[in-house]
């Protein structure tokens, strides 16, 4: 193969093979680019300073819990607000498991992640008869009601101070209990994460999902169960979203129910936005846009002499500016913008 | 009177009188949800901009009651206008989704900049309403809590009345029912949205000088917001009726639940009752007890 005919741009449709036509990344260039991201995050993982991996473990542990909320917001068009809680439901799992009874990490993180998909599947089942404003004022029902309790189960949760002394997970003689071998561990469930979404929205119930965001009526007539595969939905993402709740459980070593609140729903709803619904690409940009956003902002402040603003409250102006922008400029998120950038050069220099 | 009947009774007043409240706030929820199909999750940073605005100009900058009260309606007027305008009307068409969390970064929003001007410590309000009490039988009234429930009562009634016989009502209700069969009876459709605003944020304004002259002003008013969502739920989003039998239902739930569940359980119930209420009767009700059900088609 030439080096001309390698680099080239998909410029429309001419596959002749069904492997050719599911394959994820459909030429050449396109696996070079995820090469080169692989790559990258591997380098940075092995290069970058301690504040640097701190950061990106923030950002990493949000992409999971923002893939998650995706699968059911984005991709299966129901609204939830109990994000908050559910990484909350996955967070404590694991915190108990591991302190209370002793359990090892690696059963632990599964185990949070299919708790919170139980958790998820009972407060999934309003949407039989739920749809649109009412679902989501059933969801931020979920979230109060499992706010309270992590308040309140005080044998199971802590109380208001929480479980503190989580271990670090270790494999063998090997400890994550450094910010750089928690990136690898970060980095080794974002790749599952987006591998597994990706794969999820080109299998049967993917389709599903997708049929029934846009169009669940017309979904149950072509013969979908949309119940059903609502309350996967549901299972599916808490139990992507329990998973994150664990690795940030492991990541602070602590958890405690202010982390799990309704502004935490908010924020990974603000990720899903503004990196782009229904795309798994988008979550990632939007999980980084977030985090980064305040991190930034603090710097600025910091390097402009005679600020005397309050800078929590410029990051939360921010944050509604950043959301209300997006919708309103570009309501289909970074992933988007990022889409239009490639297909300006695919055909350059022509214009279409 | 038995100890029990009089404490019982005595929650009860409360909880309608706070309810009362509750009803106005979900009042404005429902006129925007009717007349726009938007649900707005910024009504309750609208009613705490309300209530920091009167009171900065009663207590800060010292005028007197009725001219900041005047003040502060012209101020929600724009405020709803601009809202409106700049925010929502460029999402006309778009999923739910990105209605909500626009009105989510609205909140946020507004939230920030109260916070920017006027800090998160409590202020006291200045006395608006009459701080003694009634007596009546064996249960003392707060006449605060008598003012604020008459004074929301009243004006869910006006804008009840309003909604069925004036001609802007009409028009609402026509924009709410079909827009397109609207607009085509040369209705102003973009008039009856803004108008739809400008009374969320006008009812949401005195809610929170209702409010804020109870509890103080501290940015928790904010979350009381939040607690007139079950209200507008229970009742049905589309039904002002609706949210006036709501919010009182709400507001007794909260009291009661308090006054009885609060110590066996550990505290906290009163936020949390008005939930789980709610979602056992959007189980049996999906649309509330008053809203219509609507049909899909494909």
């Amino acid at each position: 193969m030439s080096s001309a005919i390698a680099w080239r741009r998909e410029c429309g449709t001419f596959h002749t093979t069904y492997a050719a036509d599911m394959a994820l990344r459909p030429t050449p260039l396109a696996r070079a680019r995820i090469a080169i991201v692989i790559f990258a995050a591997l380098a940075f993982g092995a290069l970058a300073g301690r504040y640097e991996l701190s950061i990106a473990n923030q950002v990493g542990i949000a992409a999971v819990g923002a893939l998650g909320l995706n699968v059911l917001v984005g991709f299966t068009g129901q609204i939830s607000v109990a994000q908050g809680a559910f990484l909350g439901v996955g967070a404590y799992t694991s915190a108990y498991l591991t302190t209370r009874i002793g359990v090892p990490f690696w059963v632990a993180l599964p185990a949070a992640g299919l708790v919170t998909a139980a958790v998820g599947g009972i407060f999934g089942i309003p949407s039989l008869r739920l749809k649109g404003l009412y679902l989501v004022i059933a969801t931020l029902a979920a979230q109060v009601v499992i706010e309270w309790f992590m308040i309140h189960l005080v044998p199971v949760t802590g109380g208001s101070q929480g479980i503190f002394g989580i271990p670090a997970p270790a494999l063998g003689p090997l400890v994550f209990d450094t910010e750089r071998a928690y990136y690898f561990l970060t980095l080794a469930a974002v790749a599952l994460a987006v591998l597994g979404c990706a794969n999820l929205f080109r299998s049967r119930a993917g389709r599903a999902f997708i049929a029934i965001r846009d169009q669940d009526v017309a979904a149950s007539v072509v013969g979908v169960d949309v119940f059903r595969y609502k309350i996967t939905a549901f299972m599916v993402s808490s139990f992507i979203v329990g998973a994150a709740g664990a690795l940030q459980a492991h990541h602070d070593l602590i958890v405690s129910p202010e982390n799990f609140n309704l502004a935490v729903s908010i924020e990974y709803l603000g990720m899903v936005i503004i990196g782009g619904l229904g795309t798994v690409s988008g979550s990632l940009y939007g999980a980084a846009f977030i985090r980064l956003l305040p991190i930034a902002l603090a710097t600025v402040a910091r390097s402009v002499p005679g600020i005397a603003l309050n800078v929590n409250v410029l990051k939360e102006a921010a944050f509604g500016v950043a959301i209300i922008g997006f919708l309103i400029l570009e309501p289909r998120g970074i992933a988007k913008v990022w889409r239009d950038i490639k297909d300006y050069f695919r055909l350059w220099p022509f214009k279409y | 009177m038995s100890p029990d009947l009089t404490l019982v009774l005595q929650l009860l007043i409360g909880g309608v009188a706070i309810g009362g409240v509750y009803a106005l706030i979900a009042l404005g929820f429902v006129l925007i949800y009717k007349a726009t199909d938007v649900l707005n999750l910024a009504q309750g940073e609208m009613l705490l901009l309300g209530a920091y605005v009167s009171y900065g100009l009663i207590a800060q900058i010292g005028l007197p009651v009725p001219v900041a009260f005047l003040i502060t309606l012209a101020f929600s007027i724009v405020l709803g206008i601009t809202i409106e305008r700049v925010a929502l009307r460029p999402l006309i068409g778009e999923p739910a989704i990105s209605v909500i969390m626009v009105t989510i970064g609205l909140a946020i929003l507004l939230r920030s900049i109260v916070i920017g001007i006027w800090g998160t410590e409590y202020r006291v309000y200045p006395d608006v309403l009459p701080k003694e009490s009634a007596q009546i039988g064996p249960l003392s009234v707060s006449l605060e809590f008598l003012w604020s429930f008459g004074i929301a009562m009243a004006l869910v009634a006006l804008f009840a009345l309003a909604f069925r016989y004036t001609r802007v009502g009409i028009a609402m209700r026509a924009v709410a029912d079909d827009q397109q069969a609207a607009l085509s009876m040369g209705i102003n459709v973009r008039f009856v949205f803004a108008t739809s605003w400008v009374i969320a944020a006008i009812v949401s304004s005195i809610g929170g000088i209702l409010l804020a002259s109870i509890q103080g002003t501290g940015i928790l008013l904010a979350t009381l917001g939040l607690k007139a969502l079950p209200v507008a739920i229970v009742g049905g989003l589309d039904s002002i009726i609706g949210a006036a039998v709501g919010g009182v239902i709400v507001g007794v739930l909260e009291t009661l639940s308090a006054g009885y569940l609060d110590v066996p359980l550990g505290g906290g119930v009163r936020d949390v009752a008005p939930f789980v209420f709610l979602v056992l009767i959007l189980l049996v009700k999906p649309y509330g007890l008053f809203g219509k059900e609507r049909i899909e088609r494909v």
